[in-house]
């Protein structure tokens, strides 16, 4: 009997005691826990993308119940997720503007290059090699480092060149923090008009360089009505602020650079 | 226990007998917790930390009530209640009274409340007393800490060799796992050479 007793006493004493300790600490060591963070982490897409600006989903509902970030501070929930978290904040959303990603550079196979790369498939590494492959600085060096970025399949790489699918992405800014180049920028879903050009370097030498880019013709700036486009250090850009997508710069540029994405959205010159 | 029993102990905890590529214990967190040099590091510090005090607690349970009472062979079970019920009990402390320390810990301490490494310390002290009469609560707190250092090490060295993976160019095949288990093993021969530190 003595056998039996002892680790039976001896365990449920210690299981007691543990219980007990457990039970008591929670009562004393008990923090505060807004509920209203874990309805809106259940709110928000889950995926931890970090494109917020914080460390995951329950960090920016953290920030988002202590005010310091906007209720539609989530790109990639968009106005669903917005609208919901309002809800539960007792607040408005007020409009949520989608936002897409745009490479701004469409030379791939338009561009020369000065040799045959054949390391890493790589951006980054890429461009780490005697300034990378092209003759071009600024180009996209279509690796794919933004496609296996993008979580969202949204990115992919079509003729050499980094191409936005824009019904896939939610803006959440993988691709342009991973993009070694920094081409992507996230602009609204509203603009249709981009000057599809990163480089700063000189007509002429440009012409050398590639088939496509930005020469810094000014014509486009003559064209514009609200004198939104300007030409800084040979490259044209559009302030998106007075845009009206009218489109006339597309229509006047000579090396068909400047894209109306509402004609085809974002599509890749032939 | 002497200076050099110490030395001795700790040297080994973290080389010769590490408790992953040696004694293949903890390997759960190992390939879970690996893919990020970051992550893997908190993991390894929460381990440490569990580690080190469920060695504490579970050698005094062991000397003042186990052995006393005669029921050592209850110990595995003993030591699983005690593991799983003072991590829950940290848990709490730190999210009181420590914040930025359980925003550092907090997400991998409910991972290893039975982590197979952290019973595994507190197995191998009831060996390591058996086998050394001097083995006191210092070499029982030593060992516990210090086999997590070992344990921390490998899941780093380890993360920091994944993270080189994203740039490698393998066959698909092995993509994922196979590549990872590949690189676990030739880490695992890498660490038999420490054998030769065995002369203390």
């Amino acid at each position: 009997m003595q056998e039996i007793l002892i680790p039976v006493i001896t365990l449920g004493g210690l299981g007691l005691f543990f219980g007990t300790l457990l039970a008591v600490s929670s009562k004393i060591f008990h923090v505060e826990r807004d509920e209203r963070i874990d309805e809106i982490v259940s709110c928000l897409p889950g995926a931890n993308c970090g494109g917020c600006g914080y460390a995951g989903c329950s960090n920016l509902a953290a920030e988002i119940v202590a005010g310091n970030a906007p209720v539609s501070a989530c790109p990639v929930g968009g106005k669903d997720s917005a609208e919901k978290i309002a809800a539960i904040m007792g607040t408005e959303s007020g409009e949520v503007i989608r936002l897409v990603a745009h490479v701004n550079c469409r030379g791939g196979e338009q561009a020369k290059r000065k040799y045959n790369y054949e390391g890493i498939h790589d951006c980054l590494a890429a461009s780490k090699v005697a300034g990378g492959p092209l003759e071009c600085a600024y180009g996209c060096l279509g690796l794919g480092t933004c496609e296996r970025a993008c979580k969202y399949d949204a990115m992919h790489v079509e003729n050499g060149v980094a191409v936005v699918h824009a019904d896939n992405c939610v803006a959440c800014r993988q691709c342009v923090e991973a993009c070694p180049r920094h081409l992507i920028s996230v602009v609204s879903e509203k603009q249709d008009v981009f000057v599809s050009c990163s480089s700063h370097s000189r007509g002429a030498e440009l012409r050398r360089i590639c088939n496509i880019g930005c020469i810094g013709c000014t014509l486009c700036t003559k064209a514009c009505p609200t004198g939104a486009i300007t030409v800084n250090d040979n490259l044209a850009s559009i302030d998106y602020d007075n845009c009206i997508n009218c489109g006339k710069c597309a229509d006047v540029c000579p090396r068909k650079l400047i894209v109306n994405a509402s004609e085809s959205r974002f599509a890749v010159a032939e | 226990m002497t200076f050099t029993e110490i030395f001795a102990l700790s040297l080994g905890a973290i080389l010769t007998e590490n408790f992953i590529f040696v004694k293949f214990l903890g390997i759960c967190p190992f390939l879970g917790v690996s893919k990020k040099t970051d992550t893997a590091l908190g993991m390894g510090l929460a381990v440490i930390f569990v580690m080190t005090i469920s060695s504490a607690v579970t050698y005094l349970l062991d000397t003042l009530v186990l052995v006393r009472f005669d029921i050592v062979y209850m110990r595995t079970i003993v030591y699983i209640l005690v593991i799983a019920a003072l991590v829950q009990f940290v848990e709490m402390v730190l999210m009181k009274l420590m914040p930025a320390l359980y925003q550092a810990l907090g997400i991998y301490l409910p991972l290893i409340t039975t982590n197979c490494a952290v019973l595994g310390a507190a197995l191998l002290n009831v060996d390591k007393a058996a086998e050394n009469p001097s083995f006191n609560f210092l070499g029982a707190v030593t060992f516990g800490m210090t086999g997590g250092i070992g344990f921390t090490l490998a899941i780093v060295l380890f993360a920091s060799i994944r993270e080189k993976f994203e740039l490698a160019d393998y066959p698909k095949a092995f993509e994922g796992f196979p590549i990872a288990l590949v690189t676990a093993s030739l880490l695992s021969i890498a660490f038999m050479g420490f054998q030769g530190l065995k002369v203390f």
